[in-house]
């Protein structure tokens, strides 16, 4: 598959090599019946090597899980087979309910039901804290 | 709904003023005796903190308002497997005003996020106490007569002390604070608080294992508890604990107006010999709490409208 091959839907591009994995799970990608190609470490001019994934569908999208895993990733969105939009991530602010909170003793941790919140305090080194209990976060988790 | 779960919660100026009606409030107590007439503080101990729960209801009793609630998880609608955003709505319904102790860091967030009323954190774990650091600021501005200019050296656990991190945050916002670290290396303060608090707001710090060898320069010694489990083996805590033991032979080169701290309850960390000396300020600490608690209950129910 490539990216003349996709109608309706997105190339994500410029995925740091070995984050593409990650951003496949936190997308919820796995539960999609339609044609997803994950690439891993692509030679890039730019990045050295990067992941790419290229979904044939036109889902709906939570960019704030692709800008947390990383600003410098680029979305093109396809529309009858032509990039209607290229689109820049930035690193969101908050992040609703995408990643847990590892801290045993957080109260998320022992009521499951509560909405997982993080906030980003630190934009340069890229951390994110939990706002119940300021446990820091970041892609890898 | 305005509450109180982290001390940055406050700006600079709302903390000057809350010190400000605590010192009225410690001047003019006539003043104050009625003012919470017919309001209910609901303490929500869902662990047991007798010194800090009895704070509190002291507090609102010498307002003129009562106090109900609960004193431990046993004794608890959570015992039954509540969650803390049902307890903080269905008190919300027969108090005017919670505080809140829980074992579970983020708790406090919680039930405010929850509530109808104003939730005031009384120690979330081992992450925020807020009002101990309003006691411990109310302290060093009566005894200091200023929040700027001054030395202060933290010794002790200064890894798992969280009363030592949020008065160095509440510190942060004050001019010409130097601050001198002084633990074991295996206790020393987290980097991370090192890098976002204390190098971020460009504050002055040093480090040091020897709590003699820089006695001399402080204005304000805060001591903290060595406890027994935060080691993971009890050769570690034997051979760490009594290191940063305060005797009146460390005292001899202080200054005359040092101020001696420490959140209590003390162990062995500061000698019984020291308690009579003037420059011991620990149980002043314990009633500037209940001082600063009273200030903050008015504030809050004055916020929320409820005074
Ligand atoms: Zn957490």
């Amino acid at each position: 598959m490539n990216i003349d091959s996709i109608q309706n839907g997105f190339v994500i591009d410029h995925i740091p090599a070995g984050r593409g994995m990650k951003l496949y799970e936190l997308l919820g990608l796995e539960s999609l019946d339609c044609s997803i190609a994950l690439i891993k470490n692509v030679g890039s001019r730019k990045m050295g090597k990067k992941d790419i994934i290229k979904i044939d569908e036109a889902i709906s999208i939570d960019f704030d899980i692709i800008g947390f895993i990383s600003p410098e990733v680029t979305v093109n969105i396809i529309r009858d087979g032509v990039i209607v939009e290229k689109k820049s991530m930035a690193l969101p602010k908050v992040l609703t309910g995408v990643i847990r909170c590892k801290n045993p003793r957080c109260i998320t941790s022992c009521e499951q039901e509560l909405v997982q919140k993080f906030k980003l305090t630190d934009p340069e080194g890229h951390v994110y804290r939990c706002v119940y209990c300021e446990t820091k976060a970041n892609y890898d988790n | 709904m305005r509450s109180l779960i982290d001390i940055l919660d406050f700006s600079a100026e709302e903390v000057n003023a809350l010190i400000d009606d605590a010192k009225d409030m410690i001047a003019h107590p006539e003043k104050y005796s009625e003012i919470c007439k017919g309001k209910k503080l609901a303490t929500l101990f869902f662990e047991p903190s007798t010194r800090t729960r009895l704070s509190f209801e002291a507090a609102m009793l010498e307002l003129g308002g009562s106090v109900i609630g609960f004193s431990d998880a046993q004794n608890s609608s959570s015992s039954k497997g509540e969650s803390v955003s049902d307890t903080a709505k269905v008190i919300s319904c027969y108090a005017d005003i919670i505080a809140m102790r829980h074992p579970r860091e983020g708790a406090p967030l919680v039930a405010a996020n929850a509530a109808s009323i104003p939730v005031i954190n009384a120690g979330d774990g081992g992450h925020n106490h807020p009002t101990q650091t309003l006691a411990d600021l109310l302290t060093i501005s009566r005894e200091k007569g200023r929040l700027n200019d001054f030395t202060i050296g933290f010794c002790g656990d200064l890894k798992f002390g969280r009363t030592v991190h949020s008065l160095i945050s509440a510190l942060t916002r004050y001019e010409g604070i130097r601050v001198v670290l002084i633990s074991p290396e295996e206790l020393a303060l987290p980097g991370y608080i090192k890098k976002d608090v204390i190098e971020k707001n460009g504050m002055i710090c040093t480090q040091t294992t020897d709590l003699e060898a820089v006695m001399s320069e402080l204005d304000v010694l805060y001591m903290t508890r060595v406890q027994k489990e935060r080691f993971f083996n009890e050769e570690d805590y034997l051979r760490l604990k009594d290191s940063y033991i305060l005797t009146p032979q460390k005292l001899k080169n202080a200054k005359s107006d040092l101020c001696i701290m420490h959140p209590l309850p003390r162990v062995n960390e500061i000698s019984v010999a020291i308690d009579d000396d003037p420059r011991a300020c620990y149980f002043k600490q314990v009633l500037n709490g209940k001082h600063v608690r009273k200030a903050l209950i008015v504030k809050l129910l004055k916020e929320a409208g409820a005074i």
